[in-house]
């Protein structure tokens, strides 16, 4: 069955790359909508659709600010990073269930034709078997990228992940030895059609486990930086990739080999009046409501990419909330327990940004259940609960 | 080797098998049967908050353990002092450990028997997890035959995993003999089937033919051995280790058959769930793996029961020793309790270090850091 719903998603996936307006058997935008519309990534100012755009970040060392770009999908950028690496480092392979063709979301392409079927290999469909093999491999010193198909299938690897991965350099103590060589990407999210199984959020039950570094991006040239850092990183990172963005986020990414940090926020827009703090697809749909809001409102709005979910960048959040004094946090997944719970309650606790604080901290997240297939559109947020919420705090 | 001790068929005995090494193997045996002994008495006294003796496994452990090179990687489960002993763990290693002082190189962070010994006998540190380590030796074992593909001039590697017959049930040791058949990874898996886990006798752990009967259906290669033999155990793992290196690589599966003849730790008492008779036959010196390999050292005339009483006296005195000295010792540094969770400490962790010692300075009476490194400085 998971191969089938693959072979489905592949094809839905495939159809958004001809220029027509998105219209899925599933989930459609009402003819009258005037927020809740498509994203358009042709013109989102959250890709850099030049070079010159491209390149304009300081986070990117001097000979990749001078260097040539290419337009890549979020699904080659990350093809991109793990091809550098395997380039660059001989400790690095990678594996995972149906990696060694190309991937069920296109991701290994070509990597076991450049770099050997010993680095570049399938594995059998276990997902418990998969995790611990990598965390042995890293264990001797190796650089191990484990796929695991959808986020969704991440739980049978969860012990391997949670009683092993994390603490496998705390109980070793002086010996040394950990497997922070270890990187395991999966793709993740809301797709439009993908059921109970195909579009889970699972970031903060990782978000729980000290050890763990757990890492979103929202773009091509995000996702190359951040995974190239989460690869050479000594600490075990997991890589959530949001899958809808494979083939739907375009832009100019950097060809050398760059890193981008990790536990750092980016400040995508600056603002003032509230800060909307977020991570991975949802930042588009807060890009779209936060240009209604100042179109409508007459506001300016500031926007927080956390980029890693944990450990998080607190000192970034703190700052904008202490300047704006109203702040929303943004996800897919259940409101409860949520990535918003922990910055809400952060914010809250830090005594100058309690202070600053002029309206209680909004969350907008996936209501607290299981992402059902025909009322997707009803349970992820939108643009139209993200408008709405700005208005709300600003209104308090 | 038979009820007798004597060795039916001497040529399947390897010529490096002396007398004198074979000596070597049963002090360490011998060793770890009387370490046991008195760090289960330690426990009921309240001197260890928990111990596991290993009863009836010495032979598979030391057997097994000698067969392989010092550079092989090991995982184990929790029941295999005799492999940390015979790979160079000395006994102040091991009470460090029990007694969670400031040389346990684990930091006084795991429970006693937890040894960590990957930087001096190349063994993965112990975790409590059932099963989670035998495909983190498929993993190292692939690792290793990477290793050998790129430097063909030095000596290639295995690893190996030990287990028990009830960890095999666990979906982990599946996993990891399918990706070790499936990648042809040069690693030996070792289940050392000793009847029970805790309460649950085979019988209700599996209706197949053991775990050895499992070993065709991944493809891969499988002996079972009278585990309280240690010829055999030898043997056998030689054998293994050969055909693992085979073409490259590829799994072996050994089933060590023994009997625990102890409780499962200290906190089970075994009596509640089977009968003495049972474990009196284990214990006979017919069945006893380190009685029936006195009695075969007595028969090569290198050793005798006057030197076997001056021995275990000796080991018990130098054990309760060890044990009385790494009390002594102070407890590690309390900025272990913040380190190693990351490589580097989060800011996170740096705050909650910071909190934690506002506190302790606020209410020193409420702590007891004097026992640790460096007090109350320490964090």
């Amino acid at each position: 069955m998971k191969h089938r719903a693959v072979h489905q998603l592949r094809r839905a996936i495939g159809a958004s790359t001809i220029r027509l307006p998105v219209r899925r058997c599933y989930s459609t935008h009402p003819p009258n909508a005037r927020l809740n519309l498509p994203v358009d990534y042709a013109t989102t100012p959250l890709l850099a659709h030049s070079s010159q755009a491209a390149l304009s970040s300081k986070e990117l060392p001097e000979d990749i600010r001078n260097g040539p770009t290419k337009k890549m999908n979020l699904f080659q950028a990350i093809n991109d990073a793990m091809g550098i690496a395997l380039a660059e480092d001989e400790s690095v392979v990678v594996f995972g269930e149906d990696v060694a063709f190309g991937g069920v979301f296109r991701c290994t392409m070509k990597l076991a034709d450049t770099h050997g079927a010993e680095r570049v290999f399938n594995t059998p469909l276990t997902e418990q078997g998969i995790m611990g093999f990598g965390i042995g491999l890293a264990a001797e010193g190796m650089r191990p990228i484990a796929e695991i198909q959808f986020a969704d299938y991440v739980y049978p690897a969860f012990d391997q992940l949670v009683n092993e991965a994390a603490k496998f350099r705390y109980r070793d103590g002086t010996c040394g030895r950990s497997v922070g060589g270890l990187t395991v990407r999966m793709p993740c999210g809301g797709v439009g059609h993908g059921g109970l199984y195909h579009s889970q959020s699972p970031e903060s039950l990782f978000t729980h486990i000290p050890g763990l570094r757990v890492i979103m991006p929202r773009s091509p040239a995000q996702a190359k930086g951040l995974l190239l850092a989460a690869i050479r990183s000594n600490d075990p990172c997991v890589f959530m990739e949001p899958k809808i963005l494979y083939r739907a986020a375009v832009e100019q990414v950097p060809t050398g080999a760059y890193e981008l940090p990790l536990s750092k926020a980016e400040v995508l827009k600056e603002g003032k009046d509230v800060t909307i703090i977020s991570y991975g697809q949802p930042l588009y749909l807060c890009q779209s409501a936060i240009k209604q809001a100042e179109r409508d409102l007459g506001i300016s709005v500031e926007l927080i990419d956390l980029r890693t979910v944990y450990p998080w960048d607190k000192k970034t959040v703190f700052e904008s909330v202490r300047k704006t004094g109203r702040v929303m946090v943004v996800h897919e997944s259940m409101v409860n327990a949520g990535i918003g719970a922990e910055v809400a309650a952060a914010i809250q606790e830090d005594p100058d940004t309690f202070l600053r604080l002029e309206a209680p901290v909004a969350r907008v997240a996936g209501w607290s259940i299981h992402n059902p297939l025909i009322f997707e559109k009803f349970h992820l947020p939108d643009v139209a609960r993200i408008y709405d919420n700005i208005k709300r705090v600003l209104d308090y | 080797m038979n009820s007798n001790s004597i060795i039916e068929d001497e040529s399947q005995v390897s010529s490096e098998v002396t007398p004198e090494r074979v000596l070597g193997w049963y002090k360490n045996m011998l060793t770890v049967n009387i370490m046991d002994g008195i760090m289960f008495d330690a426990q009921r006294h309240g001197r260890l908050s928990f111990y596991m003796v290993s009863h009836g496994e010495e032979a598979l452990m030391v057997g097994s353990a000698a067969a392989l090179d010092a550079a092989d990687v090991i995982t184990t489960q929790y029941r295999e002092h005799g492999v940390f002993l015979q790979r160079g763990y000395e006994l102040k290693d091991f009470m460090c450990q029990l007694a969670g002082n400031h040389n346990d190189p684990g930091k006084g962070r795991n429970m006693p028997v937890h040894y960590s010994g990957k930087s001096k006998v190349n063994i993965h540190a112990v975790a409590s997890t059932l099963g989670t380590q035998i495909p983190h030796a498929t993993g190292a074992g692939y690792a290793l035959k990477m290793e050998a593909l790129e430097n063909p001039d030095q000596a290639p590697r295995v690893a190996a995993s030990y287990f028990g017959e009830g960890a095999a049930s666990e979906g982990d040791f599946h996993g990891a003999l399918n990706v070790a058949a499936t990648q042809d990874v040069p690693v030996i898996f070792i289940c050392r089937n000793n009847g029970f886990a805790i309460s649950t006798p085979a019988s209700q752990q599996y209706r197949g033919d053991g775990i050895a009967g499992r070993g065709a259906g991944y493809g891969i290669e499988t002996l079972r051995v009278d585990g309280t033999d240690i010829f055999a155990v030898y043997q056998a793992t030689k054998e293994a280790r050969r055909r693992a290196l085979k073409g490259g690589g590829r799994p072996i599966l050994l089933e060590f058959m023994s009997y625990r003849i102890s409780h499962h730790s200290t906190s089970d008492d075994s009596s509640a769930y089977r009968s003495s008779s049972d474990v009196s036959y284990w214990k006979s010196d017919d069945r006893h793996p380190v009685a029936r390999l006195r009695k075969w050292l007595e028969h090569q005339g290198v050793w005798d029961q006057t030197r076997d009483a001056k021995l275990r006296a000796q080991l018990r005195k130098d054990i309760i020793l060890e044990l009385s000295e790494a009390e002594k010792e102070k407890k590690p540094a309390l900025r272990a309790i913040f380190s190693d969770v990351y490589a580097e400490l989060t800011e996170e962790a740096e705050a909650q270090r910071q909190e934690l010692k506002r506190i302790m300075l606020k209410y020193p009476e409420e702590y007891d850091f004097e026992e640790h490194e460096g007090g109350i400085e320490g964090l």
